[in-house]
């Protein structure tokens, strides 16, 4: 489950391309995902605890937005913005976003990042643990939830979403999905 | 006893901070798993980690429906004159069928073994218990049936304390060091005034802060500043015997550098040597570090088994600092 090859860079090439791209979709897309993983996985909260209201600055270092994102039970939410400059967060949390959508699927471990300076947090480091700890727990896959999110059309778009994930983690080395594991 | 007749015996005892840690650690081929309740019982009391009574609960029965155990660490020393959290914690681990309860304390030990007598006792590390006087003392008050090692022993001393005692032992194969004997450390009560002796976290993360300047990361704990890493420099756990400081003119990791535990290649001398359980440091890690280090050691002791060379090496990129050590197993300083 464990990688321990060198975390993959999105080329600047293609970063920079992505700057004129309009904010309002992505924004769409995280808060349909955001939500869904809120409603999906409510035991998130009781580990989240009282930082469950605190607002995490999440930062693809290599991609050129950022987002904010507040779990909050009840009423979660995103936003996307092309930098952190004037945000307001509690916590940020920093690195590529290969690092960062592995480590929502379980395919790296936080400490090892931390350690490997492929992973950087800054402020309210004791809501950065709850919320990881949080989501290593939930085991989340990011295609199935953003699947769900769909409702009626969940089910095809969780296929189409598949295979688009395995195509794109082929390509780049991206984990594109959680791992399989047995829970019976 | 022959190495491959105690091979037979040997139990790889595997850490799980949350229940999706645990289920990693059973499918990764771990025969027992330690976990903690959510709570300052347990000396890996972290936001967002362990296990509530529920979780406990089903999770035993998941670890017993797959044909492994479960030990429950309430290992941390209760606050004078309010136990009543222990011993509800030792309550309810007798209730849920555990496997044994890891405790440090000796009053928590005299209640378990007074209340629970039918409930399998470890002592924890915690307990610091290091010479076959301490362990008899443990096993004839309170018939403890295994004793964790601390981490400051060679092979050879392991080799002569069990010569001596009659119970188990259990040792660390892999992963975060303790420089200082396990239950007696100050160093992050002194600057945070909490501990993981007493609240069960070491460095609390409400006391650390990091800032990043230009690529260089500086690491606070409380008004301590405790490394500054340049750009591509790794960085250790906060905490102050992993930090670095000036002494004289020579900037160094004075007390220990950050490097954790590997003992793989000493499993054979650690099996002849008595040793009867391996255990895996890192509840606090993810359940990808679990799923990853259990498989490798499970190799390990698999080729072990087999006569097969075993393999190392692969579990670097998840080491503190990046790199490993046999720690006390050989000490080379003396």
């Amino acid at each position: 489950m464990s990688s321990s090859a060198p975390i993959p860079l999105i080329p600047a090439a293609f970063g920079f391309g992505l700057r004129p791209l309009p904010l309002a979709p992505l924004a769409l897309a995280i808060d349909l995902v955001v939500r869904s993983v809120a409603r999906r996985h409510d035991g998130m909260f009781g580990r989240l605890g009282p930082h469950s209201d605190k607002r995490f600055l999440i930062d693809p270092t290599d991609l050129p937005f950022v987002f904010v994102i507040t779990p909050h039970i009840g009423n979660p939410s995103a936003s996307v913005a092309r930098s952190a400059e004037g945000l307001d967060f509690d916590a940020r949390i920093a690195g590529p976003i290969a690092a960062l959508v592995g480590l929502v699927h379980g395919a790296y471990d936080g400490d090892a990042l931390f350690f490997s300076r492929d992973l950087v947090v800054e402020g309210d480091v004791e809501a950065v643990l709850a919320l990881r700890n949080a989501l290593d727990d939930a085991e989340i896959d990011l295609v199935e939830e953003a699947a769900a999110a769909l409702g009626p059309l969940a089910s095809p778009a969780q296929q189409v979403g598949k295979v688009a994930a395995r195509w794109i983690e082929w390509m780049t080395g991206m984990a594109m999905s959680r791992p399989r594991v047995h829970h019976s | 006893m022959t190495v491959g007749k105690r091979l037979d015996k040997v139990e790889l005892v595997c850490p799980a901070g949350t229940p999706a840690a645990l289920r990693a650690a059973v499918n990764a081929g771990a025969d027992t798993v330690y976990c903690g309740f959510a709570d300052e019982t347990n000396a890996r009391n972290f936001p967002g980690l362990n296990f509530s009574r529920k979780e406990m609960s089903e999770s035993i029965a998941f670890a017993h429906g797959h044909g492994a155990k479960v030990l429950v660490a309430v290992n941390t020393f209760p606050r004078a004159g309010r136990p009543e959290l222990w011993h509800q914690a030792v309550a309810d681990v007798a209730a849920m069928k555990a496997d044994a309860i890891i405790v440090a304390d000796l009053g928590l030990l005299a209640y378990a073994a007074e209340k629970h007598p039918e409930l399998r006792l470890h002592l924890s590390v915690q307990a610091a218990a290091a010479n076959p006087d301490g362990i008899n003392f443990y096993v004839e008050r309170f018939r403890v049936r295994r004793v964790v090692l601390p981490r400051v022993l060679t092979v050879s001393e392991i080799a002569a304390i069990n010569r001596e005692i009659d119970c188990e032992t259990e040792v660390f194969v892999y992963g975060g060091l303790c420089v200082m004997a396990e239950g007696r450390c100050s160093l992050s009560s002194y600057a945070t005034g909490l501990s993981p002796n007493m609240n069960g976290v070491c460095s609390p993360p409400g006391a650390v802060a990091y800032v990043e300047k230009e690529r260089e990361l500086v690491s606070r704990l409380g008004d301590f500043t405790i490394n500054r890493a340049g750009k591509g420099s790794p960085m250790p756990y906060p905490t102050l015997c992993k930090g670095r400081f000036c002494a004289g003119k020579v900037t160094s990791h004075i007390f220990e550098d950050p490097a954790s535990l590997d003992a793989s290649e000493l499993i054979p001398q650690l099996i002849a040597a008595g040793a009867t359980a391996f255990k895996i440091e890192g509840r606090q890690r993810s359940r990808s570090y679990t799923d990853a280090v259990v498989r490798a050691f499970r190799a390990a002791v698999d080729a072990v088994a087999t006569g097969a060379p075993i393999p190392t090496g692969m579990l670097a990129s998840l080491s503190e600092g990046g790199s490993t050590t046999r720690g006390a197993y050989q000490k080379t300083w003396r």
